[in-house]
C-alpha cells in the first residue's frame, strides 16, 4: 500500500508477526533454557520472589550429561536415525516407482489403484495399532527396529507416491520417447532420463518422509519394549519419568537434543520441504 | 561421401527379442508390486484383523470367541467412551477453526515482501517439523501447575492471584491440549494457504480496489473464493489427522484428569494396550472409521468435481 | 539399406479412424515428406513407423523385415522431435552419446562419432554445455547430432523447424537439405508447411483426414494435383477456385458463372465433354493470371475489380472481385494499378485445372 502511515505498518504487520513468532517459537526457547538450568533453579514455584524464569546465570550441562550417562539416549538417537533413514529409503523407492507407473504408464485399473493408494494415506495409525501389534508379534518382529522399518512406509509411501506423480507429470513425454528411440528400454529410460529430471521431487519427498518418521510415536510405543530398542520420543517419555516424578532437566535436554537432528536435516532442505508441502496440497 | 557407405564399427547387435518389460502393463505391475505388497500386508490385512478382533472377546494372550457386536454395545454404554467421542469432536472442531483463522492471518502476513522472509518462513515451520512428543513436553512443562511459566507471567502481569491448574481441571485441561494442537497446526495451514495465496494474481485485488472495494470486501469476494480449493484440501487433511490424534493428549494429560480429556485414540490405547482388552480397544479404534470414511468421501468427491471442471 | 514399406496401415483410437489404409514404398536414400493440416494423420503415421504408437492393422517393414512388433530401440531408427527433447540434465556431449552408450558402444568409438557429428553440424565448442545454455537453433543442431551419431537406417523428423523463427527456419531448411545430400540416409519428414515439403522432399505425401491424397514429386503435385485439396494446399498464395457451369456455344465449351464467361481451351475442353450442363470447379493459380494485353487475345479472359493491392517488391498481389467471387492474381512489379480499378485478366490456357464438383477429383 502506498499511502499507509508508519503506524499502520506497525499495527497491522510488525506487531502481529512478532506475536506469531513468539507464540510459535517460545516453547523451543523454553526447551533450551530448561536444559541448561541447574535443578535448584528449575524447581521454584511460579510465585516465588526473585525469580526470573526466562534466563539463567548459571548454565550447566549436568542434564545433558545425565542424559548420555544414565540413560540410553545415545542408543535412542541411533535407533531413531537408523529407522528413519531405512524407512525413508524404502518409501522413496516404492513411491518413485509407483508414482512413475501411475503417472506415465497406461494400464487397466490405473485410476482405481491411484485412488486406493491415496485412501490408505487417510487410514491413521491409531486405527491400526492394535491389530498390527498382534501381527508384528506373530511375525516375530516385536521389539526390533524392523517392526517400524516395515510399517512406517505404510504412511510414507502414499505421500511419496502422490508427490512424485506431480513431479513426473511435468516431465515431457518426448524425452522418454526420444530415449527409447535412441536405444533405451522403458526401464532404462525411466532410470536414466525421467527420474534424474525429477530429482527435486525426490528430495522433497525424502525430507518429508524423514521428518514424518522421526515424528511417529504410537507404533514405536506399542511395538518396542526394551529400553535399548526405543526411539527418542518413546525413550524420553518412558525412561525419564519415574512414577509421578518428572526429571524435567534431562527431559527438556532430551527433547532438545532429540529435535536437533530433524531440525538440522530440515535446514538443509527447507525449500524442498516447502515445495513438497505445497505441492501435495495443490495436488 | 555418405557415412552410410563407410565401413563402420558396430558392436554385436542384440537380436531383438520379446521384451517383457517393454509392455506397459507388465512394467506397471513390476513397479507397483512392492508398494502393493507393503500396503496390503500392513494396512489392508491389519484392518481386516481389526474388524475381526472387534467382534470377538480377545485379550492379550487369550484368543477369544465370536461375540458379535457385544463390544460395541459395551463401549457405547461406557461413560468414558462417550466422553471421548464428545471430546474428539469438540477438539477437532475448535482446533480446526482456530488453525484456519490464525493460519490464514499468518499466510496473509507472509504474503508480503519483507527482509528475512525466507528465514521467517523456515522458522515458522518448526512446530510442525519437530517431533510432536518432544515439543509437547515443553508445553507440559509450561503448563505444569506448580512451576508453570505461564502462571508466572500472568501473576506478574497482575492478572491472577491464585494459580491456574492447567492440567488438573478438566475444562482447563481440554483448553491446554487445544492450545498445543493449534500451536502445532498453524504452520501447516499458514504455509499451505500461503502457497494458495501466491497463485492469486495481485492484479485482481488491485482492480477491485480501483473499483472501490474495501480490504474486507476484497478478501471476502476475491481472495477467499479463489483460495477455497486449497483450503478444502488442507482442512480435510488436517481434520483426519486431528480426529485420530494421540501424541498430544498422551503426553499432556494421559487422558486425565479422571479420564476427562480422552480422545478415541488415547482411550483405545488405554483399554487395548493398557488393560490388555484387545477386542474392546479395537472396537474403540474402529468407531473412528465411519467419521473418517465420510470425510474421505467428501474429499474425493470434491477433488473429482474440481478436476472435472 | 533404408527401404521402408507401408502396407495397408490403419490406426484406430477407440472409434476414431485416424489413419486410413496408407500404402507407400520409400526407396533407400529417399527424402519423403508427409504434409497436411493438423489432425491429418501424418504425425500418427510417423509415430507408428517409430514404434511409439501401436499399429491397428497393416505392416511396416524396413529392408524387407516386418517391424510391427519391434520396440523402438530395436528398429535402428533415429528421430528428431519438434521440441528437440534434449535431456536437460546431461551435457551436449552426453546427449549425443546416450544412444551409443545404451547400445554398449566402446568409449573411443563413441568419442569418434560424436566429434564427427559435431564437426558436420558446427557445434564442436558446445559439447560441454547444458541444453538450457543453448539457443533454439543450437538445440536443433544438437538434436540432429544425436540422431546422426547413431548411423540409423532411417531418419524420422517430426516438424523439427516449427519452433524456430522464420529466418532461422529458412536457414535450417537449406542445411537439412545439404545434410541429407551428404549423409545419404533415408529420411521421413513430417510438416504442416507446404514450402518445407516442396523444397526438401524428393517425394511428397499429402494427407487429409487420415487418407493419402496424393504422392509424387513436388513439381508433379504442383502441376498435376490429383484433387482440389492438394491443388489448394500446395502453392502460395493458394490456387483460385470458382464454381462454374459448363455450357456449349458454337462448338466450343464455355465456363460460366456470375463473373466469368470464358472459352475453355481445347485440351481442357476435351476432358469436359461429359460434363456439359453440369457444375465443376475451375482452378487457376495466382501466378498464372496476367493483366490482359493485345498479345493474349486468344487466352481466356474475364473482368475484375481490384479491391486490395499488396506490394511485395518482387511481385504484386491483386485481390480482385470477379462477379460474386474473389480471386488473387500474382503479377509483375511493373504493373500500375490501384484500388477500384477495373481490369481485364487473362488466364494461361495450359494452366487451367478442373475438378469435379462432388468428388473434388481432378478431371
Amino acid at each position: 500500500m502506498i499511502e499507509g502511515a508508519r503506524w499502520r505498518k506497525w499495527v497491522f504487520f510488525y506487531v502481529p508477526m512478532a506475536l506469531f513468532l513468539i507464540f510459535l517459537l517460545f516453547p523451543f526457547y523454553w526447551m533450551v533454557i530448561t536444559s541448561v538450568r541447574p535443578d535448584g533453579e528449575l524447581y521454584r514455584p511460579w510465585n516465588s520472589v526473585n525469580y526470573n524464569p526466562f534466563w539463567t546465570w548459571k548454565p550447566t550441562l549436568d542434564h545433558v550429561r545425565y542424559l548420555f550417562e544414565e540413560t540410553l539416549f545415545a542408543s535412542w538417537l541411533w535407533n531413531t536415525t537408523f529407522i528413519a533413514l531405512a524407512s525413508t529409503a524404502i518409501s522413496l523407492v516404492c513411491g518413485v516407482f509407483a508414482g512413475y507407473a501411475l503417472s506415465r504408464l497406461n494400464f487397466p485399473f490405473a485410476g482405481s489403484l491411484g485412488t486406493g493408494i491415496f485412501i490408505t494415506y487417510l487410514v491413521p495409525q491409531t486405527l491400526l495399532f492394535i491389530p498390527l501389534a498382534e501381527i508384528v508379534r506373530n511375525y516375530r518382529l516385536g521389539d526390533t527396529p524392523w517392526s517400524l522399518i516395515l510399517t512406517y512406509p505404510t504412511f510414507l509411501i502414499p505421500f511419496c507416491t502422490w508427490l512424485m506423480m506431480g513431479y513426473f507429470k511435468a516431465v515431457p513425454k518426448e524425452l522418454e520417447e526420444c530415449a527409447r528411440i535412441d536405444g533405451a528400454s522403458r526401464w532404462q529410460a525411466m532410470l536414466y532420463i525421467v527420474i534424474p529430471v525429477a530429482v527435486p521431487g525426490i528430495l522433497s519427498a525424502g525430507i518429508f518422509a524423514f521428518t514424518l518418521s522421526w515424528n511417529e510415536f504410537i507404533y514405536a510405543l506399542v511395538f518396542l519394549s526394551s529400553p535399548q530398542q526405543k526411539t527418542v520420543p518413546v525413550g524420553v517419555t518412558s525412561e525419564l519419568i519415574r512414577g509421578d516424578v518428572f526429571f524435567w532437566g534431562p527431559l527438556m535436554a532430551g527433547a532438545l537434543l532429540g529435535s536437533i537432528p530433524v531440525a538440522v536435516a530440515y535446514s538443509f532442505f527447507v525449500e524442498h520441504y516447502v515445495a513438497g508441502l505445497t505441492g501435495s496440497v495443490k495436488g | 561421401m555418405a557415412i552410410a557407405e563407410t565401413h563402420v564399427y558396430m558392436p554385436p547387435a542384440p537380436r531383438p527379442r520379446f521384451r517383457l518389460l517393454e509392455d506397459e502393463r507388465w512394467l506397471a505391475l513390476v513397479l507397483l508390486v512392492p508398494t502393493l505388497v507393503l500396503l496390503a500386508t500392513f494396512i489392508a490385512y491389519p484392518f481386516l484383523r481389526g474388524i475381526l478382533l472387534s467382534v470377538t472377546n480377545s485379550r492379550v494372550g487369550v484368543p477369544g470367541e465370536f461375540v458379535g457386536l457385544a463390544n460395541f454395545y459395551k463401549i457405547f454404554n461406557d461413560g468414558i467412551f462417550l466422553t471421548s467421542v464428545y471430546n474428539t469432536f469438540v477438539y477437532t472442531a475448535v482446533t480446526t477453526v482456530f488453525k484456519l483463522a490464525l493460519g490464514l492471518w499468518l499466510a496473509m502476513l507472509l504474503n508480503r515482501n519483507f527482509r528475512g522472509k525466507a528465514l521467517t518462513r523456515a522458522f515458522i515451520l518448526l512446530p510442525f517439523i519437530i517431533p510432536t512428543v518432544l515439543s509437547t513436553f515443553a508445553w507440559k512443562w509450561m503448563f505444569d501447575p506448580t512451576f508453570s511459566v505461564l502462571n508466572w507471567l500472568l501473576y506478574h502481569l497482575g492478572l491472577i492471584t491464585g494459580r491456574i491448574n492447567w492440567l488438573g481441571d478438566p475444562n482447563l485441561a481440554m483448553i491446554s491440549i487445544i492450545i498445543v494442537n493449534i500451536w502445532r497446526g498453524v504452520p501447516f495451514y499458514a504455509i499451505s494457504l500461503l502457497a494458495g495465496l501466491q497463485t492469486i494474481s495481485p492484479e485482481l485485488s488491485e482492480a477491485a480496489a480501483i473499483d472501490g472495494a474495501r480490504p474486507w470486501q476484497r478478501f471476502w469476494h476475491i481472495t477467499w473464493p479463489l483460495l477455497l480449493p486449497v483450503t478444502m484440501v488442507v482442512v480435510l487433511f488436517s481434520v483426519i489427522q486431528t480426529f485420530a490424534d494421540f501424541q498430544i493428549v498422551y503426553v499432556m494429560t494421559g487422558g486425565g484428569p479422571a479420564n476427562a480429556t480422552h480422545l478415541f485414540a488415547t482411550y483405545a490405547y488405554q483399554i487395548g494396550i493398557g488393560t490388555g482388552l484387545l477386542s474392546e480397544g479395537a472396537a474403540i479404534s474402529l468407531a473412528m472409521f465411519p467419521v473418517l470414511f465420510l470425510v474421505v468421501i467428501i474429499q474425493l468427491l470434491y477433488i473429482r468435481r474440481v478436476e472435472v471442471r | 539399406m533404408g527401404q521402408v514399406v507401408l502396407k495397408g496401415i490403419n490406426k484406430f483410437y477407440d472409434s476414431v479412424h485416424a489413419v486410413k489404409d496408407v500404402n507407400l514404398q520409400i526407396r533407400d536414400k529417399e527424402f519423403v515428406v508427409f504434409v497436411g493440416p493438423s489432425g491429418c494423420g501424418k504425425t500418427t503415421t510417423l509415430r507408428m513407423i517409430a514404434g511409439l504408437e501401436a499399429i491397428s492393422s497393416g505392416d511396416i517393414s524396413i529392408d524387407g523385415n516386418v517391424i510391427n512388433e519391434l520396440a523402438p530401440m530395436d528398429r535402428d531408427i533415429a528421430m528428431v522431435f519438434q521440441n528437440y527433447a534434449l535431456y536437460p540434465h546431461m551435457s551436449v556431449y552426453d546427449n549425443m552419446a546416450f544412444g551409443l552408450k545404451m547400445r554398449k558402444f566402446e568409449r573411443p568409438e563413441i568419442e569418434k562419432r560424436v566429434r564427427e557429428a559435431a564437426d558436420i553440424l558446427g557445434i564442436g565448442e558446445l559439447l560441454v554445455r547444458k541444453p538450457r545454455q543453448l539457443s533454439g537453433g543450437q538445440r536443433q543442431r544438437v538434436a540432429l547430432g544425436r540422431a546422426i551419431v547413431r548411423h540409423p537406417r532411417v531418419f524420422l523428423f517430426d516438424e523439427p523447424l516449427s519452433n524456430l523463427d522464420a529466418k532461422l527456419r529458412v536457414q535450417m531448411r537449406v542445411e537439412l537439405k545439404k545434410l541429407h545430400l551428404r549423409l545419404g540416409t533415408t529420411a521421413i519428414y513430417v510438416t504442416h508447411d507446404q514450402v518445407e515439403a516442396m523444397t526438401l522432399g524428393d517425394r511428397v505425401v499429402v494427407m487429409k483426414d487420415g487418407l493419402v491424397q496424393q504422392v509424387g514429386e513436388p513439381l508433379e503435385l504442383y502441376n498435376q494435383p490429383a484433387n482440389k485439396f492438394v491443388a489448394g494446399f500446395i502453392g502460395s498464395p493458394a490456387m483460385n477456385f470458382a464454381a462454374v457451369t459448363v455450357t456449349e456455344a458454337n462448338g466450343s465449351l464455355i465456363a460460366v458463372n456470375s463473373g466469368l464467361r470464358v472459352k475453355l481451351p481445347d485440351e481442357t475442353g476435351q476432358r469436359l465433354r461429359g460434363h456439359i450442363g453440369h457444375e465443376v470447379t475451375l482452378g487457376v493459380r495466382p501466378e498464372d493470371l496476367t493483366v490482359a494485353d493485345t498479345a493474349d487475345l486468344d487466352h481466356p479472359c474475364f473482368d475484375a475489380v481490384i479491391e486490395v493491392v499488396e506490394q511485395l517488391g518482387s511481385e504484386i498481389l491483386l485481390d480482385m472481385r470477379v462477379g460474386e467471387g474473389v480471386m488473387v492474381a500474382c503479377v509483375e512489379p511493373t504493373v500500375r494499378v490501384k484500388v477500384r480499378d477495373k481490369l481485364r485478366v487473362a488466364m494461361r490456357p495450359s494452366k487451367l485445372h478442373v475438378f469435379d464438383a462432388n468428388t473434388e477429383a481432378a478431371i
